[in-house]
C-alpha cells in the first residue's frame, strides 16, 4: 500500500473510484482569521478526507487518502487517528505501515503524530517489532542524534518489547562520536537503572564511575559526565559524599587550573552535604582566587561560591544565592 | 600538551562554536557601530512587529499548510505577541477571531487545530488562552466551560496524566494543557489532579530538570510545564527544587540565551521556556527554603510527610484552607501574590541582550537565533521571555521595573504576564474575575 500508487496522479475529482463521494470544504466561515492560502491540491485532498471522515468511512479509498493528507501536512492528527481506525478495520498489514511511517518520518523526524503512530504499530505487532523499531531508531538518530522523540520511542520499545542486549555499547559507541552528547548519556542512565539484565544502579555503581571519571578528566568543561555522576548516587548522598573518587575527580580538575566550574559546583555541593575537605582542596581552591577577590572568606564553601561568581558571570545571581544560603555545617 | 587537545572537535562542538561565532558577531557590531546605529539595534522595532503580527491574522501563505492543525496556536502566539507590546486588534479582528475560534470548538467540548478537527489539548489550551488575551464577555463566554470540563475528564488516563487528544499520546505537555486550561477557566478539582502529581515527579530526571515521559532527557519546555503543573495543583514542594535550579541556572549559556538541554544549542524560544521556570522559582522561595533546612538538617529534601504539611502552610498560606474545586480555583490567584523574595537566579540583561539582538529582525518578528528565519512560534516565546526578564527584579506585579532592569531604551517595556499561563496579567484578572462569578 503505497500512499500514492502508479497512476493516481490524477486529481481525485477525475477518479472514477471517487465519483459518489461529495468532497466536503472546510468550514471556515465568511471571515476567518490566520487563513492559510491553500494550494488547490491541498483542498481537494482534505475536502475529500472530511467527507469519508465525516461518514466515518473505513475503506481502502479512505486509507489512500489518510495517506495524501498526511504527506502534504503530517502534523494533522485528526488524520493520523482516523488512519489507525481505518487499519484496525481493514485488518491491515502493519508492517507495510512501518514502510509508510518511515517514508513520512525521513522529512519530518521531530514530528509527534509519526512517533506516536509508530508506537501504535510497535504495540499491535509486539515483539515481532523489536529490532525494526531499535534499527529504525538508531537510523534517526544516526543523522540527528538528540532527536527527542527518536530516543523517547527507542526507550518504549525496550521496556515494552526488550533488546536490552546491545543498549550499553550502542551508548558507548554514541558517546565515542560525541562524548558532549547528553542524550546519550541520558540513555546510559536508562540503562544502568532500568535494564533487567546489569543489576541496577547500585551493582552498576563503580564501573559506572570509574568510566564517568575517565570522561570528566579528558573534558572537565563537559556538563554531561558531571551531572551523570551525581545522578549515579540519587538519593544516596551519604554514598556520594563519601566515595573518595568523586571528591578525588574534583581535585585532578581544581589542581589543573583549567575549566573548573564544574569542579567547584561538584565541591559546594559536596560541602552542603557534609564533606570534611583536606588542606588539599582549600589550597586548590586558594590557587584560583584573583586578587581582587575578597580575601577574608572565611571557609571554604563560602570561598568556592566567590570564585564561582568571579569565573562564572553568566551565574553571578546564583553564587551569590548559594553563599547566601549555605548550610550552617559549611560556616 | 593535553592530549585532548589533538582530538579533532565533536559535533556538538563543532555546532556550538559555530554558533558561539555568529552570536558575538552581532554583539561586536553593536559596538562597533556609530552611536545613532547603536540606538536602533538597542531598540524593540515595535511597529515591524506589530505589522509582522497582524499580516498573519489576516493571512497566511501556502506554505503554512504544515501549521493546518495548529491554528488556534497562530492565533494565540500572534494575539499574546501584539498584547506583549501593548496593542490590540480592532474589534473586526476580533469579532472574526472569537467566530473562528467558535468554529474550531467541538461541540463535546474542547477545540481542534481547526474547523472540523478532532479537540486537541494543546489547541484547547491555545484557543482558551487566545480567547482570554482578546478578552471581554463576547470572547470569554463563547468557551463552553462544562463541555471543556467534559473533554477534560475524558482525556484523563487511569494513569492520573493525560492524553493530548482520544487515544493520543502521553506526556508533561498534556498534563500542563490540561491543568492549565481547568485552572484558568475555574473548573480544575480532585478528579482532573488526581495522580497528575505523581506523574509529574516520575519525570523529574537525574539532571535535576523535567522530562516528557518518564526516562527521557530534561528539557527546558517539559520543565516549564511540570513545574507550572505541580504549582497550579498545590504540589510543587514535591519535586526536588534544588536539583531543578541548579540544572535550569546551567542552561544560560555563554551567547546569553537558553539552551533546551544540557549541550544543546541555544533557541530564542526557551527565553520563555527557562525565563519562565525563573518566574515561578522567585515565587516558591519559602518552599525552596524549607527543603533547605531539610537538607541542612541531614534529610532527604523532599517526600517528606513533614515538609509536605509545613510547606502547604507556610509556603502556600491560605491555599489549602478550602474543599472542593474552590481550593485549586484559587491557587493561579494567590500565586501572583506571593512576593517575589529573591533575586532572579539568571542574567536577566544577558538574557534580554540576546533576544534584542540575536532574536530580533529589523524587519519584524524573531527566530531562534542568528540564520534562522522568523516565525509566530518564536516571536510569541521570544516576547514571552523578554517580558519574563524585564520584570524579573519587580518584587510584585504592580512595581514598574527600574530602567536598569531594561536593556535598551525604557521605551522596551512590555506588558507583564502570569507565569503559570503566559497570559497578559490585567488579562488574566478579567478572566478570573468573570469566571469565578460565572
Ligand atoms: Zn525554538
Amino acid at each position: 500500500m503505497e500512499w500514492k500508487e502508479e497512476g493516481e496522479e490524477r486529481p481525485l475529482s477525475q477518479r472514477p473510484e471517487w465519483s459518489d463521494v461529495t468532497p466536503v470544504p472546510q468550514d471556515d466561515g465568511p471571515n476567518p482569521v490566520v487563513p492559510i492560502a491553500y494550494k488547490d491540491d491541498f483542498t481537494e485532498t482534505m475536502d475529500y478526507f472530511r467527507a469519508v471522515y465525516f461518514a466515518d468511512e473505513r475503506s481502502l479509498r479512505s486509507l489512500h487518502v489518510t495517506a495524501e493528507a498526511i504527506h502534504m501536512n503530517a502534523g494533522n492528527y485528526t488524520v493520523w487517528h482516523f488512519r489507525r481506525l481505518i487499519l484496525g478495520a481493514l485488518n491491515a498489514d502493519l508492517h507495510e505501515e512501518l514502510n509508510f511511517i518511515k517514508k513520512v518520518a525521513n522529512g519530518n523526524p521531530k514530528n509527534y503524530q509519526i512517533w506516536h503512530h509508530r508506537r501504535w504499530v510497535a504495540e499491535k505487532l509486539g515483539s515481532d517489532a523489536t529490532s525494526k523499531e531499535l534499527d529504525f531508531t538508531k537510523k534517526i538518530l544516526s543523522l540527528d542524534a538528540k532527536n527527542y522523540h527518536a530516543w523517547s520511542h527507542r526507550q518504549w520499545v525496550l521496556q515494552e518489547l526488550g533488546g536490552w542486549e546491545d543498549e550499553l555499547d550502542y551508548c558507548k559507541q554514541l558517546l565515542e562520536d560525541d562524548i558532549f552528547n547528553n542524550s546519550a548519556w541520558n540513555q546510559r542512565y536508562f540503562v544502568i537503572t532500568k535494564s533487567p539484565f546489569l543489576g541496577g544502579l547500585e551493582a552498576m555503581r563503580e564501573s559506572e564511575v570509574n568510566y564517568t571519571v575517565g570522561a570528566i578528566i579528558a573534558k572537565p568543561e563537559n556538563e554531561s559526565p558531571w551531572r551523570y555522576l551525581r545522578g549515579l548516587y540519587k538519593d544516596d548522598a551519604q554514598s556520594w559524599v563519601n566515595d573518595p573518587q568523586v571528591s578525588s575527580v574534583c581535585l585532578t580538575v581544581l589542581s589543573a587550573k583549567r575549566n573548573t566550574v564544574f569542579a567547584l559546583s561538584t565541591l559546594l555541593d559536596l560541602l552542603c552535604h557534609g564533606f570534611q575537605p583536606s588542606q588539599d582542596f582549600i589550597n586548590a581552591v586558594d590557587a584560583l582566587k584573583t586578587p581582587d577577590l575578597d580575601q577574608s572568606d572565611s571557609n571554604l564553601a563560602t570561598a568556592v561560591c566567590s570564585v564561582l561568581g568571579h569565573m562564572d558571570p553568566m551565574r553571578v545571581n546564583y553564587w551569590a544565592w548559594r553563599k547566601n544560603k549555605l548550610p550552617a555545617q559549611t560556616a | 600538551m593535553d592530549s585532548s587537545e589533538t582530538q579533532s572537535p565533536t559535533v556538538t562542538q563543532r555546532e556550538q562554536w559555530m554558533v558561539e561565532s555568529q552570536v558575538f558577531q552581532m554583539y561586536e557590531l553593536l559596538s562597533s557601530v556609530p552611536r545613532n546605529a547603536q540606538s536602533v539595534l538597542l531598540e524593540l522595532q515595535r511597529d515591524k512587529h506589530i505589522e509582522f503580527l497582524t499580516n498573519g491574522l489576516r493571512q497566511l501563505g501556502p506554505s503554512f499548510c504544515v501549521l493546518d492543525a495548529n491554528r488556534p496556536w497562530l492565533c494565540y502566539w500572534i494575539l499574546h505577541s501584539i498584547a506583549l507590546l501593548g496593542d490590540s486588534v480592532d474589534d473586526e479582528l476580533e469579532n472574526n477571531t472569537i467566530d473562528f475560534l467558535s468554529r474550531c470548538q467541538d461541540p463535546n467540548g474542547g477545540y481542534g487545530g481547526g474547523p472540523g478537527q478532532m479537540p486537541h489539548l494543546a489547541t484547547t489550551y491555545a484557543a482558551i488562552n487566545a480567547l482570554i488575551t482578546l478578552g471581554g464577555h463576547r470572547s470569554l463566554s463563547s468557551i463552553n466551560r462544562g463541555k471543556v470540563y467534559t473533554f477534560l475528564r475524558r482525556m484523563k488516563d487511569p494513569s492520573g496524566a493525560f492524553r493530548m487528544h482520544d487515544a493520543g499520546e502521553m506526556d508533561v505537555r498534556a498534563c500542563y494543557t490540561a491543568i492549565s486550561v481547568a485552572s484558568v477557566l475555574t473548573i480544575l478539582d480532585d478528579e482532573l489532579v488526581k495522580g497528575v502529581g505523581n506523574f509529574i515527579l516520575s519525570c523529574q530526571t537525574y539532571e535535576g530538570g523535567i522530562s516528557g515521559e518518564p526516562g527521557s532527557e530534561a528539557h527546558g519546555g517539559y520543565t516549564f510545564c511540570g513545574l507550572a503543573t505541580m504549582v497550579l495543583i498545590g504540589e510543587v514542594n514535591r519535586l526536588d527544587l534544588t536539583s531543578l535550579i541548579d540544572w535550569v541556572v546551567f542552561r544560560q549559556g555563554v551567547e546569553g540565551g537558553f539552551q533546551g538541554r544540557t549541550n544543546k544549542l541555544v533557541d530564542g524560544c526557551y527565553s520563555f521556556w527557562q525565563g519562565g521556570v525563573f518566574a515561578l522559582i522567585q515565587k516558591l522561595h519559602s518552599i525552596i527554603e524549607e527543603q533547605l533546612r531539610l537538607l541542612d538538617a541531614g534529610g532527604s529534601a523532599i517526600d517528606s510527610p513533614q515538609l509536605a504539611s509545613i510547606s502547604c502552610h507556610s509556603g502556600k498560606r491560605g491555599l489549602h484552607d478550602t474543599s472542593g474545586s474552590a481550593k485549586f480555583s484559587n491557587i493561579g490567584f494567590n500565586f501572583l501574590k506571593e512576593p517575589a523574595e529573591m533575586e532572579p537566579l539568571f542574567h536577566s540583561i544577558a538574557l534580554q541582550q540576546y533576544i534584542i539582538l540575536c532574536s530580533q529582525l529589523q524587519e519584524g518578528g524573531f527566530r531562534d537565533k542568528p540564520g534562522k528565519h522568523r516565525d509566530y512560534y518564536h516571536t510569541c516565546y521570544c516576547l514571552s521571555g523578554l517580558s519574563v526578564a524585564q520584570y524579573s527584579y519587580s518584587k510584585d506585579a504592580d512595581s514598574p521595573p527600574l530602567p536598569r532592569a531594561v536593556f535598551g531604551p525604557y521605551s522596551n517595556l512590555l506588558e507583564p504576564i502570569h507565569p503559570l499561563y503566559n497570559v497578559i496579567l490585567d488579562l488574566y484578572h478579567e478572566a478570573h474575575e468573570f469566571f469565578s462569578t460565572s
